[in-house]
């Protein structure tokens, strides 16, 4: 299959395309240095990102932010989401308190980015 | 009358690292003012990650980043007077303010920090014909509604401009349930980082148009739609391209203005180039003692160089309370040539020492071109780069002994080269 794709590492944003088999990514295109290149290549077979959002506290109406400790596989995200959207805490809460374990089955821990009560 | 050595008009991230900086320098007798609730300023509602790579070496959100400076202004325990709002700042730095605890008060200090960050272009300054109906908001009032209270503006969204909250602003709302229609950008580029266009609309496909504007809003009781038209190179309209976007919400995230009220009324001057204050290499204002740092000065894309910048002003003003900061003598003009817009400082003095830090804008997008600083003609500075863009704002640190000639130099002359066709 042909990817096509805009690397992130900087301003220059390559446009780069390359083909992926579900095994091998070859025919990598348009990128400028190596870090493009690497970045095609787990983009195309790993895509991950950082998820941030919100849970609800219990007696207050404002919520509490909240993200993975790390990239979560991207296909993850929305029912990430609904389990976090679902979630409501108890203060007091801290930084970096978990939140949620191992979210989906991501095997990563949703925790808390900001101190309540 | 209260008085302090040195007072920091503001509790974002730009006043917490002056007071930081102070505070190491030495300083002992601070007082920040914030008319919030809570320190941070807008990093609080700033949830998404992506802070700090340069000053913690790791990727915080707005919170996390925001306490941390909190929790060391807190450990130094410099005193803070949150819901205070200063309403009137001196030339012989008398400030005055209100609260609900303290009433009004005047504070003479012996420096000023400047700190008050900016705040949107609202939509009054774009001109875009159409109804006055409810459901248009700037992105970071929309963020504030999400992020802080907890609330969603809409469902059916249209952002106007691709600046980085807008951008942010369409993920955030794609995440909790709306949908994004489309990012309508009037340039030819997005001013955007690459990787929020990527991570905020490419992953979820949503369309950015750019060379479009909207033309039009609709809605009487409250918005139903846009019109949305191309831009030629004019950046006018072209009649005939028009098409109809129905929503409920219009996000704009057309730009920020630096929020200098206070600054005007101490008789600061400001340089129409950033709509900030003018300042030497040392953020001193042309007010003896009025120091200005963060997005109050000029609009950073990055909170790490914020920081940075705030806590060079914190030292500096701690410097001014101890007489230890040298006679400026002449301030020698920094000339913005081609390709260069928005340049900080304005003015070097040509007793500068130590490490001279420029920032400015790229007009345009120029590929493989030089940045060069020029004293008296002579090269005194050349950095090749790979690509500039209004977006990113360049950051040159030049050691002072570079600037040689400056005592007979009439200017310092900072521009973009490009390569020949």
């Amino acid at each position: 299959m042909k990817y096509e794709l805009t690397c992130i590492n900087c301003p220059m944003g390559c446009r780069i395309t390359a083909d992926y088999d579900g095994k091998e990514v070859t025919n990598i295109q348009g990128y400028t240095c190596a870090r493009g290149k690497a970045y095609a290549q787990t983009e195309i077979t790993d895509p991950t990102r950082m998820v941030t959002a919100l849970v609800g506290v219990e007696g207050s109406h404002a919520p509490l932010s909240v993200k993975t400790q790390s990239p979560i596989r991207k296909p993850l995200i929305f029912d990430a989401l609904k389990v976090i959207r679902g979630t409501t805490v108890k203060p007091p809460v801290h930084i970096g308190d978990v939140v949620i374990e191992n979210v989906c089955g991501s095997g990563v821990n949703v925790i808390a980015t900001e101190n309540v009560g | 009358m209260r008085k302090t050595d040195i007072l920091i008009i503001g509790g974002g991230p730009a006043g917490l690292a002056a007071a930081v900086g102070a505070y190491e320098a030495g300083a002992r007798d601070i007082l920040i003012l914030d008319r919030e609730e809570h320190l941070g300023g807008i990093l609080k509602q700033c949830i998404h990650n992506g802070f700090g790579l340069h000053t913690f070496q790791e990727e915080l959100t707005g919170p996390e980043y925001a306490q941390r400076f909190i929790d060391q202004v807190q450990a130094y325990g410099i005193p803070y007077q949150t819901e205070t709002m200063v309403i009137h700042v001196s030339a012989d730095k008398v400030v005055t303010c209100v609260s609900r605890q303290n009433g009004l008060e005047h504070i003479q200090a012996k420096a000023i920090i400047l700190c008050m960050g900016c705040r949107e272009r609202p939509r009054g300054s774009l001109g875009t014909p159409g109804e006055r109906c409810p459901g248009v908001f700037t992105a970071g009032t929309a963020q504030k509604f999400t992020n802080l209270e907890g609330m969603l503006p809409g469902k059916e969204v249209v952002i106007l401009g691709s600046g980085d909250i807008g951008l942010i602003m369409a993920r955030r709302m794609t995440f909790l349930g709306a949908k994004v229609h489309a990012c309508v950008e009037l340039m030819p580029y997005s001013s955007g980082l690459k990787r929020n266009i990527v991570q905020c609309l490419d992953d979820f496909g949503i369309p950015l148009l750019l060379s479009h504007t909207v033309v039009d809003i609709h809605g009487r009781e409250h918005l139903t739609g846009v019109t949305v038209a191309e831009v030629g190179p004019d950046l006018k309209p072209i009649p005939g391209t028009e098409k109809e976007y129905p929503c409920d919400t219009l996000l704009l995230s057309v730009g920020l203005i630096p929020e200098n009220e206070l600054t005007e009324m101490a008789g600061v001057k400001i340089a129409p180039t950033t709509s900030g204050a003018v300042v030497n290499e040392e953020l001193q204002t042309s007010v003896p003692g009025i120091f200005s740092c963060g997005n109050v000065l000029h609009v950073h894309d990055l909170v790490d160089f914020v920081s940075e910048e705030a806590r060079k002003a914190g030292v500096n003003a701690y410097r001014y309370v101890q007489g230890e900061l040298p006679e400026s003598g002449r301030a020698v003009p920094v000339e913005m040539g081609f390709g260069v817009g928005g340049i900080v400082p304005q003015f070097v003095s040509e007793t500068a020492t130590g490490t001279v830090n420029f920032m400015f804008r790229p007009r345009n997008v120029y590929r493989n071109a030089k940045v060069i600083v020029e004293v008296n003609g002579e090269q005194v500075l050349s950095k090749r780069t790979m690509i500039l863009a209004p977006g990113e704002m360049v950051n040159l640190n030049l050691p002072a002994e570079k600037l040689k000639g400056l005592k007979e130099a009439p200017s310092i002359l900072v521009r973009i080269e490009v390569p020949e066709a």
